[in-house]
């Protein structure tokens, strides 16, 4: 079976290294707009806390849906390719990134905000100074949940046209040959584990930073 | 700016309501503190002593009345400024997790965009003040500091651009008893040394009269009294200030009431010998010598070294 | 699509969308029974072996990180398609969940009210099951509630080795493009997830009012 997995890697390598770099990409564009879109959201939710309120329960109920069933019931509403893929990710992959926005932004403790406008910071300095830099170690968190999270639900979307190495995997069941799955899932496999160490390191190195652990 | 006759802060019926409550947090507040004055606000916690802090550096905004700082409305200047030329420190020191001590300490030079050679200059100065070693300390987490350097260095950071005006809301009241009185001490003489007016929040009756030259004292947002420790212990104003401090409990009397106000004046020079006192030392301090002699003399000298009266037993058993 | 094709899909197909719920039931079930079976005498021990414990945590991480499909995928060489793949994989995910929040459960336990329990006689025996017991189901709950959702959503990707239930319902509709059957199956997998996490959650707060002595007087 390893013989044949490496036969087919070397007769398909340029195709192989195709939905590697397909995988990659939606995966980095997937997380960079889920960080533009959750962080200023959760922002704002954090400092409304009645809208805060409804929106961290209208996704954590989100969240207890399984991720496949989201997909799938996203196809009737905007089909199936790169594209609405790409949509779809982007919706399950903001769930993290929001709630700890939210959540890191409101365990700036009270006393420490009214501390730093008593020392005569503007909102602008509090904001960028105080908050943000306070709030960060959990949003970090979330962004590498979130990466985690997209690595492995782009590899299912491969099922609604997002390509990817999740193509690797469906064509060697359908076609019982289970070298070519086995390439595809311990790419992804790997892929997600690269990238979750190399985020647990960039997150080890902010909180060391901040002072917040010792 | 520093003129003697204005007050360095100035409460012109001050009133406060915040919206939704029926009452006012703090009612008709009017009083005056001067320069170099180390007032201390005393009181059960809700009774407005806190709000009345937060209205001087506008945390709050009062909703009657006015605040005058050297003269001025405090709402005719930008509240920013005036926020960087007043300390603040707060409970437990409230520093900063994310910044180092020197960071922390550098927080209004900063704002002021003081050059940066005269902040680290500035920073080793005041860890020098708070007696931590620059050296050691200035790259620390506030997370690696105790209890007690931590409050030293919410101190050090509040004098950081040496602001005449310093607030201190509850500064020590999350502090082990002794590192309470240590830090108590290291107030007092920074105090003494840099005559900064205090207002100091405390709801320890025995903090209050340590280290107030005047307190105040609130309740239910009302001002009950403002004066000297002697004078509430001797004069309460009413049956709250009264209970609130025992005035009737002979033992808390001797430890607050100082020789300098029960003592006989001496006028002209007069060379005495024998037993002396400072007057700011509280009239238990004389407790061991009449328990011994009830027929001694004390001579009581003021903060010159002169003799300005003399206290005997029948003085101290008046008012106990 | 309208709603009377919607209806009459229901009506047409409704065994074979009970039976794959029924389907997918018994594949969580049975995933979560022996999640349960190894990880409560796992945990068990791990409490007492601190270094080991930390060894084991952090290699259930590593597994708990790879992608459900990948590693359906890499599992196809030695348990083939269907069932078998499908619950080890699903019994693998639980256990990190499992164990995680077992040990919390137990780290979290106030050392004063064990010593106050040995102190006044009790042994270990009834400790455990009249003191560490009823204040750690709540945290037990709620890693079971956490890892049946987990369980439910990766159980639907298990039909990618062909193990049966909703997903298969998901995926077929996605194969033949029918919508109808794709929003069936939506439907009926939220609703599981749904129900599940909602009756496992009145179970957490339920138990963690005995725990903290809230039931039955006010306050």
């Amino acid at each position: 079976m390893f013989s044949d997995l490496i036969q087919y890697y070397l007769e398909n390598t340029s195709k192989y290294w195709s939905y590697v770099a397909t995988h990659i990409t939606i995966s980095l564009v997937v997380t960079v707009f889920a960080i533009l879109i959750g962080i200023p959201l959760g922002i704002v939710c954090a400092k409304l806390p009645k809208l805060s309120g409804i929106i961290t329960g209208t996704v954590n109920a989100l969240r207890i849906i399984p991720s496949l069933a989201l997909m799938v019931l996203m196809v009737p509403l905007i089909g199936i390719g790169r594209f609405p893929a790409t949509i779809v990710l982007i919706i399950i992959t903001l769930p993290p990134i929001l709630i700890n926005t939210i959540t890191g932004f409101l365990s700036v403790k009270d006393s420490i905000r009214e501390t730093a406008i008593g020392m005569g910071m503007s909102a602008k300095q509090v904001f960028l100074e105080v908050e943000f830099p306070l709030a960060l170690p959990l949003i970090a968190a979330g962004i590498r949940t979130a990466v985690v999270e997209v690595v492995a639900t782009t590899a299912i979307a491969s099922y609604i046209g997002a390509g990817g190495l999740g193509v690797l995997v469906s064509s060697g069941i359908g076609y019982g040959r289970v070298f070519i799955t086995l390439l595809g899932g311990g790419s992804i496999a790997v892929i997600s584990i690269a990238a979750d160490l190399l985020l647990e390191g960039v997150q080890n190195i902010l909180t060391k930073r901040m002072g917040l652990v010792e | 700016m520093k003129d003697k006759n204005i007050p360095a802060i100035e409460f012109n019926h001050v009133y406060k309501c915040f919206p939704g409550m029926k009452t006012d947090a703090v009612n008709d507040i009017t009083m005056d503190i001067y320069d170099g004055e180390f007032i201390t606000i005393l009181g059960s916690s809700g009774c407005g002593k806190t709000t009345l802090l937060k209205m001087v550096n506008r945390l709050y905004d009062y909703t009657g009345g006015d605040i005058r700082f050297y003269g001025k409305s405090i709402k005719e200047i930008n509240e920013v400024d005036h926020r960087r030329n007043i300390g603040y420190v707060v409970q437990a020191g409230g520093l900063f997790p994310h910044k180092t001590v020197r960071d922390n300490i550098a927080t209004v030079p900063k704002l002021l965009k003081w050059d940066k050679k005269r902040i680290e200059t500035r920073v080793d100065e005041l860890l020098d003040t708070i007696g931590l070693d620059a050296e050691d300390y200035r790259n620390r987490y506030p997370r690696s500091l105790s209890g007690g350097q931590q409050q030293r260095v919410g101190i050090a950071r509040a004098l950081a651009a040496d602001p005449n005006v310093l607030l201190m809301d509850e500064p020590f009241g999350a502090i082990d008893a002794i590192t309470r009185t240590a830090l108590q001490a290291e107030v007092q003489r920074l105090q003494e040394k840099t005559k900064k007016t205090i207002l100091f929040v405390t709801h320890d009756i025995q903090e209050a009269f340590k280290l107030g030259s005047r307190v105040i004292i609130m309740h239910e947002g009302k001002l009950q009294q403002y004066d000297t420790p002697d004078k509430i212990m001797l004069h309460p104003a009413n049956e709250f200030v009264s209970k609130l401090v025992s005035a009737d409990d002979p033992i808390v009397r001797m430890k607050v009431i100082s020789l300098g106000a029960i003592m006989e004046k001496v006028h002209g020079d007069i060379d005495a010998q024998g037993i002396f006192k400072s007057e700011t030392s509280p009239v238990e301090e004389t407790l061991p010598i009449f328990l011994k002699d009830r027929s001694k003399v004390i001579y009581v000298e003021n903060a010159a070294g002169e003799i300005a009266g003399m206290v005997s037993w029948n003085q101290i058993a008046n008012i106990v | 699509m309208n709603w009377i094709k919607f209806v009459e899909y229901a009506q047409k197909h409704t065994d074979l969308l009970v039976k794959c719920l029924l389907e997918h039931i018994q594949l969580v079930g049975t995933a979560l029974f022996i999640s349960l079976l190894i990880a409560i005498p796992v945990s068990l021990i791990l409490l007492r072996l601190k270094k080991i414990s930390q060894v084991v945590m952090a290699l259930l991480g590593a597994l708990y990180s790879i992608p459900s499909l990948a590693f359906f995928s890499l599992l196809l060489p030695f348990l083939g398609l269907g069932k078998k793949n499908a619950i080890f994989v699903l019994v693998v995910y639980s256990q990190f969940i499992l164990v995680r929040n077992i040990l919390a459960g137990f780290h979290q336990l106030d050392k004063n009210i064990i010593e106050a329990g040995i102190g006044m006689g009790m042994t270990k025996f009834t400790i455990f099951t009249g003191v560490q017991l009823p204040l750690v189901l709540p945290v037990l709950i709620g890693g079971i509630r956490i890892a049946a959702i987990v369980t439910i959503g990766s159980a639907t990707i298990a039909q990618t080795v062909n193990a049966g239930g909703l997903g298969k319902v998901l995926f077929d509709g996605l194969s033949s493009m029918n919508y109808i059957k794709m929003i069936w199956g939506t439907v009926y997998t939220a609703g599981l997830a749904l129900v599940v996490n909602w009756a496992l959650s009145r179970l957490e707060i339920y138990s963690l009012k005995r725990a903290e002595g809230r039931l039955g007087n006010a306050g």
